[in-house]
């Protein structure tokens, strides 16, 4: 505040020389305004610095916000509506089977009970950001549930629901549950030695763990009806990819049979 | 910027308030509905897929 503010030094007679006058013996009305205009600028500068940070500040906390809360709404709304709709479809009389699958179609519901006896999340065709919003989503051209192959699905682990969190929990045995509009199928986790590991982490390239034999070639032979999981690792990385596999374990289960599911949905 | 926004905000100093918030509401929103959608595809935990 007292930058340039001329002191009230008594001026105008200029007989002697005042000691806290400028070097001509007067006060410098001129350089004192120029000094005070320097002073104006450096505070508008420096307050429109700090509005700017907090207003970057505030923006960076809103999108934290955004990618951590309010996308788990938005996702965990359309889920409902996912499932609503998937369940209405299947207890239909009339059971029209729809043609074919198109990006965005829910067709299946995905069970682990290993976390948590209600997780259920309705899967989606095709694996673009659109359809992964909405919740898992099934590589397009990989086999469907229950079919000899790779049923492949990719599922965010953070944001969006987080719906793949915490698939590093599950371990060897541990069921996998796919609910269509027919039928039940209980997929196993493997085992860490087997041929195809229950769980590996790969680079983002390499597509052979959605081959139909995972780890084999991409057009290679199949030999069974495997499921894979795919999501990003570490957690808020997109450095590798966290991979589950699970293979099918038994016949399918009829829905009409087994209205409230296999005992597997249980945790057995 | 804001001091300008606040000078020109009419009403008294109640009445500013209420619309300086309502004018931080509308932002917020224009940031979580609008812009967000579009930064996100940017963040690198968006990629789950292998190949993509």
């Amino acid at each position: 505040m007292t930058g340039g503010a001329p002191g009230p030094c008594d001026t105008g007679d200029g007989a002697t020389p005042s000691p806290v006058a400028g070097p001509e013996g007067r006060p410098d009305l001129a350089s004192a305004a120029v000094s005070r205009t320097r002073a104006d600028a450096l505070r508008t500068v420096g307050r429109g610095t700090g509005q700017l940070l907090l207003t970057i500040g505030y923006v960076l906390l809103l999108f934290v916000v955004y990618e951590l809360w309010v996308t788990d709404l938005q996702s965990n709304a359309r889920q409902d509506e996912l499932t609503a709709e998937l369940q209405e479809e299947w207890s239909a009389p009339s059971a029209a089977v729809p043609a074919e699958l198109r990006d965005g179609d829910a067709f299946a519901l995905l069970h682990i009970p290993r976390l948590g006896a209600d997780y259920a999340r309705a899967i989606v065709e095709g694996t673009g950001p659109e359809e992964l919003a909405q919740g898992p989503g099934h590589y397009t051209g990989t086999a469907m549930p229950g079919e000899l192959g790779n049923f492949a699905v990719a599922g965010h682990r953070v944001g969006r629901g987080s719906p793949f969190l915490e698939i590093d929990e599950l371990r060897q045995g541990d069921p996998v549950v796919v609910e269509t509009a027919d039928s039940w199928f209980v997929y196993r986790v493997l085992g860490p030695a087997e041929q195809v590991p229950g769980q590996q982490v790969v680079s983002p390239a390499d597509v052979s763990v959605i081959a139909p034999t995972p780890n084999g070639p991409a057009d290679g032979p199949t030999t069974g009806a495997y499921l894979t999981l795919t999501t990003c690792h570490p957690e808020y990385s997109a450095r590798q990819r966290l991979i589950v596999h699970a293979v099918l374990d038994g016949p399918p289960l009829s829905r009409a049979e087994a209205p409230d599911g296999p005992p597997a949905l249980r945790g057995v | 910027m804001y001091s300008w926004i606040w000078r020109h905000l009419p009403g008294g100093t109640a009445v500013r308030a209420l619309l300086a918030l309502v004018l931080v509401a509308a932002v917020s929103a224009l940031l979580l509905f609008v812009v967000f959608p579009h930064v996100e595809p940017w963040v690198p935990f968006a990629d789950v897929t292998v190949d993509q």
